[in-house]
Formats: structure tokens, C-alpha cells, sequence
């Protein structure tokens, strides 16, 4: 994390909060989407997050911020299931959906993932056409009526429609990295999720093509739920309505793991942090 | 090179010792690599002067009759008896072999992954003819007949393992990211190693198809029990016993007249070049999957 202003000794924040953001409605007004409450994981017996409780609102983009091996990742996997994978993971708590505890045994995570879509660090496009990337989930979920229009509709949503209309035949691996992740996107709009959770989508590209993810996220959120997991601070004060600082606490005997420092609105998170630890790390003073 | 003077860098007894033994070892070593290679070239070469100026078309067209030297001989039927058996050895181990590496790869836990690889492995160094003999009892003896279709269970269990192992290693090179492309989307396990893992798998599926034929093609313990009884003529019935060729071989090297002799010769070139350029055909694909995949990354 030390690439971000490290040296400064100024309480001036790192980061100056210039966004298209309107001001956010009052918190009774926000219909929440996830409850999550004292989420414990665990990769064998290590624990890599602790006691994280924190609530979700609807149409808004959250972003979770914190340094590397904060469990930033871990989290935002525990909320589609995707930690299943993981053969050695375990997670203790609650994660409720829409009031639903997501997090239990009998509920199905493919279910889950189906309407809590994600996008990856990489750029991970399938080895096929631009469009059958964006038409392959949607013909296995069954969402095959207007195929063609659904496909146009994801890419132009994700920004991609004007550059790809005219190749939409070729293989996805010969777009660019940008392309590539906005493809990623309009896969993952395409079948309609609910929530869109990225885990860096924009730490593999270069400013360009990071401004435009970031300009479709703003254009999105009337019809989707984002949570952005970066190591950018800059990109959370520009994006995210909602901020969560996530950071490392120390144990006995070396013992590390992740923990939800402070949740707020992102304004105040980036000027007026409550926790002196926040304010170390969004003005540039942690390492 | 060695200059009065500067003593560490001058050539001493130990380091000429030590060079003399590096260029004895390094000798050796040439000739081991090179006697791989003679090796290969005299089997070929000692075939290929006897066998191939036997080749006609009468040869690869015409059925062996035997007992009948007024007729033009050939060996078409042990061609098509080998084609028909490989062919359906193919058609039950293919299947199986890429289920047996999906179920490793993609569902298993690491301590059945490692138990099915070790199977795999010692199921690859059964002994050609305990299979023949296996498979002898099984089909074989019960039904009181010999067919291409027992043959063929027998190569397909020497096939088995090879495929499994070539579409295992492969489907370890697919990476990850592209499984969690799939299931983050909703899409079922199944679907996802159907849809996305498998295709990229294709090349390296066959290249252990194509290795694995090449080695089967040539095997003759496991037909000896469960194939070797023949009529005359070309058949291509799998629920009789077909001619192959290495039982041709087998056979026609025994024959004291010069002809058969000489049948055998061909029959042996036909079979070792139809190796030759399978397993060509193998490495070739093998490259192409690999570049392939490196891509996907």
C-alpha cells in the first residue's frame, strides 16, 4: 500500500472526493440487501476474518478499501459462495440476503451465485466468440428469448457495444485487457443478477480503461447492487456511495486476520474518519 | 592460458582431474543418447529392408488365404481385424478415460485423486498378457467363443489408464479462472466442466487417444487368448474372432517358406510406420493444446 502517498505527514486526506455522486438518501430510507452479522473465516484453522458485521444497501456501489491480506477478497467471496471452492475454508456467522441466511449448508450455492454475480481481478474471458461469452450463461440458464438482444443489450451496458458490434464472431482473447473486463461485465449483467460483486476489477488495467468500469458502474447502479473490493482508494472515493476500511489485526504468537475498522458513508470515511486507524490509512500514513 | 604468477587461476592437477572426468561423463552420455537413437534407426531400418519392398497394393487390398499360393496374398484382413478392434477399444475407453479424469480432477478430494493416480499407474503396468488372460476368463471362456469384441475389452483396459492420465494432466493446465468465470455466473458444476473446462481439454484428450492407440495397435498377448482363432477372408463382424495384425506377424514369422517370411516383414513395417507417425500425429497435438491453453490464461 505504499505506493499511495506515503510519506506525507499532513492530516490533509490523500484523497481529494470528487464524484458524480448524489448525497446519500437517509439510512431508513436505504432497503438493505445483505445483513451480514459476526462473519468469522477461516482457511483451515487460520482465521482470515473476524467478527465482521455490516449491512449492504440496494442500488448502491460499496466499496471495500484496506491493506493487502486484509481479508477484502475472502469477504466479498463469502457473499456467492465462491469460498466453497476452497476446499479448507469455513466461515462462521451470518450472511442474510434479502433477509435470508445465504450462508447454511441446505441453501444451494449455485443458486446463489446465479442472481449474486461477480467479476474477477484477471480479465477472465472464456475462450470462445465476444458473443458467445455473453450468450454462453445465458443459453445454459435457460434465458434464450431475444438471445441476440439480451447480448446487445449486456455490451452496451458494459461499454463494449460500439468496439465489439462489428467482431462480436472473434475470439474474446484478442480484445484488449479493458475490453476484456468490460466483456466480463456484460457476461455477468447479461443473466440478470441482483448484485454484481467485483474483486479488483480495474487493478490489472491501466487509467483508460479502469475510468470507463468505473464511469458503467456509476451508470449501472439504478439497476444493480456493486460491491467493489480495490486497493485504490482513489477509485472508492470515486465510486462508492458506502465505503467499509478493512484492516490487519495482530494476536499472540503472530496470529493475523482481517477486520471491518469503520463503515460509513464514503464522504465521511475519506474526511472525517471516526477511527484513528482510517484516518492513517486514507491519508497515506499506513504502510 | 595458464600464466606464471597468477597461482589460483592457472590449471592445476585437481582441476585438469576434474575436467578429464567432466568430459568422460559428458562422453557417456553422448553415447547413451546416441545409442537411443541407433537403436530406433537399426529396428526401422532392418524392418523397413525387408518389409517394404514387399508392400503392393495387392498386399494391403487382398485377404491372406491360406494354403493357397496360386491366389495373391495379402493381409487385408488382419488391416481391417486391427482397425475394427482398435476402433472399438477406442470407443469404450475414450469415454471412460475422460469421465475417470473429470471425476479426479474436478470432484475428487486430494487424498482419491492421489489413490485413482496410483490405480492408474498400476493398472498401466499390468502385464499385456495376465490382461488377455483376465479378460480370457471373463468373456472368453463363459461364452465359449473368441471375438474382436473381447479383444477389444482387453485393449481398452491397457488403453484406460493412458487417456486418463494424458486428459488429467491436461485438465490441470486449464486454469481455475475460467471454472470461476462459469460457477460465478450460476452455473451448475456439471455444466461448467461440460461447457468450459472439457473443450479446452480436447487436444490433450486425444494426444493420450493417439499414444494409446499406437501402443494397443501392436499388442499381441491379449489377442492370443481372445482373438486368434480365424477364418479365412476379411470380416469385419466384431462378434467373431478378426485377424491382426500382430498375430500375422506371429504367425507368418513361423512359416518356413520364404513368402510368409516376407509377409511378416511387410506386415511388421506397416505396423511399426502406422506407429511411427501416430505417435508423431500425438506430439504434435500435444503442442498445439499446450500453446492453446497458454493462451486461455
Amino acid at each position: 500500500m505504499t505506493e499511495i502517498l506515503s510519506e506525507s505527514s499532513s492530516i490533509e486526506p490523500a484523497v481529494r472526493v470528487e464524484t458524480k455522486r448524489q448525497p446519500l438518501p437517509p439510512r431508513e430510507r436505504l432497503e438493505t440487501v445483505f445483513e451480514i452479522e459476526n462473519l468469522d473465516a477461516l482457511y483451515g484453522s487460520k482465521a482470515a476474518l473476524k467478527g465482521v458485521s455490516m449491512e449492504i444497501y440496494k442500488n448502491l456501489v460499496t466499496a471495500i478499501i484496506g491493506p493487502s491480506g486484509c481479508g477484502k477478497s475472502t469477504f466479498i467471496r463469502c457473499m456467492n459462495r465462491m469460498n466453497d471452492l476452497v476446499p479448507s475454508f469455513s466461515q462462521t456467522g451470518t450472511i442474510r440476503y434479502h433477509g435470508y441466511d445465504i450462508s447454511t449448508r441446505d441453501v444451494d450455492p449455485v443458486a446463489v451465485r446465479r442472481t449474486i454475480g461477480m467479476v474477477f481481478q484477471r480479465p477472465n474471458p472464456f475462450p470462445k466468440s465476444i458473443f458467445d461469452n455473453v450468450a454462453w450463461g445465458l443459453k445454459v440458464l435457460g434465458m434464450k428469448d431475444g438471445l441476440n438482444e439480451r447480448v446487445e443489450k449486456a455490451l452496451t451496458q458494459a461499454a463494449l457495444w460500439d468496439e465489439a458490434k462489428d467482431r462480436l464472431k472473434t475470439n474474446a482473447l484478442g480484445l484488449s485487457g479493458g475490453q476484456q473486463q468490460r466483456l466480463c461485465i456484460a457476461r455477468a449483467i447479461a443473466v440478470e443478477p441482483d448484485v454484481v460483486l467485483m474483486d479488483e476489477p480495474a487493478s490489472a488495467l491501466d487509467p483508460i480503461a479502469t475510468q470507463k468500469i468505473e464511469e458503467l458502474m456509476h451508470n449501472l447502479k439504478s439497476e444493480y447492487t456493486f460491491v467493489i473490493v480495490t486497493h485504490n482508494m482513489q477509485q472508492a472515493a470515486r465510486v462508492a456511495d458506502m465505503t467499509a476500511f478493512f484492516s490487519i489485526s495482530r494476536g499472540e504468537e503472530g496470529a493475523r486476520w482481517g477486520e471491518l475498522i469503520e463503515y460509513d458513508a464514503t464522504e465521511k470515511i475519506f474526511t472525517a474518519p471516526s477511527d484513528k486507524r482510517t484516518e492513517d490509512y486514507v491519508t497515506g500514513r499506513f504502510g | 592460458m595458464s600464466t606464471a604468477g597468477h597461482g589460483a587461476l592457472t590449471r592445476t592437477k585437481i582441476l585438469k582431474r576434474q575436467q578429464a572426468v567432466s568430459r568422460a561423463m559428458e562422453g557417456v552420455a553422448w553415447l547413451a543418447a546416441f545409442t537411443a537413437v541407433a537403436i530406433l534407426v537399426v529396428v526401422v531400418w532392418s524392418v523397413a529392408r525387408r518389409g517394404a519392398s514387399q508392400l503392393s497394393f495387392d498386399f494391403l487390398t487382398k485377404p491372406q488365404i491360406a494354403y493357397d499360393p496360386t491366389q495373391p496374398q495379402g493381409l487385408a484382413n488382419a488391416f481391417v481385424g486391427t482397425f475394427v478392434i482398435v476402433a472399438i477399444a477406442t470407443a469404450m475407453a475414450l469415454p471412460f478415460g475422460i469421465l475417470v479424469a473429470i471425476y479426479v480432477n474436478e470432484f475428487a478430494t486430494r487424498w482419491i485423486r492421489n489413490a485413482i493416480g496410483l490405480v492408474l499407474d498400476l493398472l498401466q503396468g499390468v502385464p499385456a498378457i495376465v490382461i488377455g488372460f483376465f479378460v480370457f476368463g471373463l468373456i472368453v471362456l463363459p461364452l465359449h467363443q473368441q471375438s474382436a469384441l473381447a479383444a477389444s475389452f482387453a485393449l481398452a483396459v491397457m488403453m484406460l489408464p493412458l487417456v486418463a492420465r494424458t486428459t488429467i494432466e491436461v485438465l490441470k493446465l486449464v486454469p481455475s479462472s475460467l471454472r470461476e468465470a462459469s460457477l460465478g455466473l450460476g452455473v451448475p458444476r456439471w455444466r461448467t466442466v461440460v461447457g468450459v473446462v472439457l473443450p479446452q481439454s480436447v487436444g490433450g484428450t486425444l494426444t493420450g487417444v493417439t499414444l494409446a492407440v499406437a501402443r494397443v495397435a501392436g499388442e499381441t498377448a491379449p489377442i492370443l487368448f481372445t482373438s486368434s482363432l480365424v477364418a479365412n477372408g476379411t470380416s469385419w463382424n466384431p462378434t467373431h474372432a478378426l485377424m491382426t495384425v500382430p498375430l500375422a506377424i506371429f504367425e507368418l514369422s513361423d512359416q518356413p517358406d520364404l513368402p510368409s517370411q516376407q509377409r511378416a516383414w511387410a506386415a511388421a513395417f506397416v505396423l511399426l510406420m502406422f506407429i511411427l507417425f501416430a505417435s508423431l500425429a500425438a506430439r504434435w497435438l500435444a503442442t498445439r493444446s499446450k500453446r492453446k491453453l497458454g493462451r486461455a490464461r
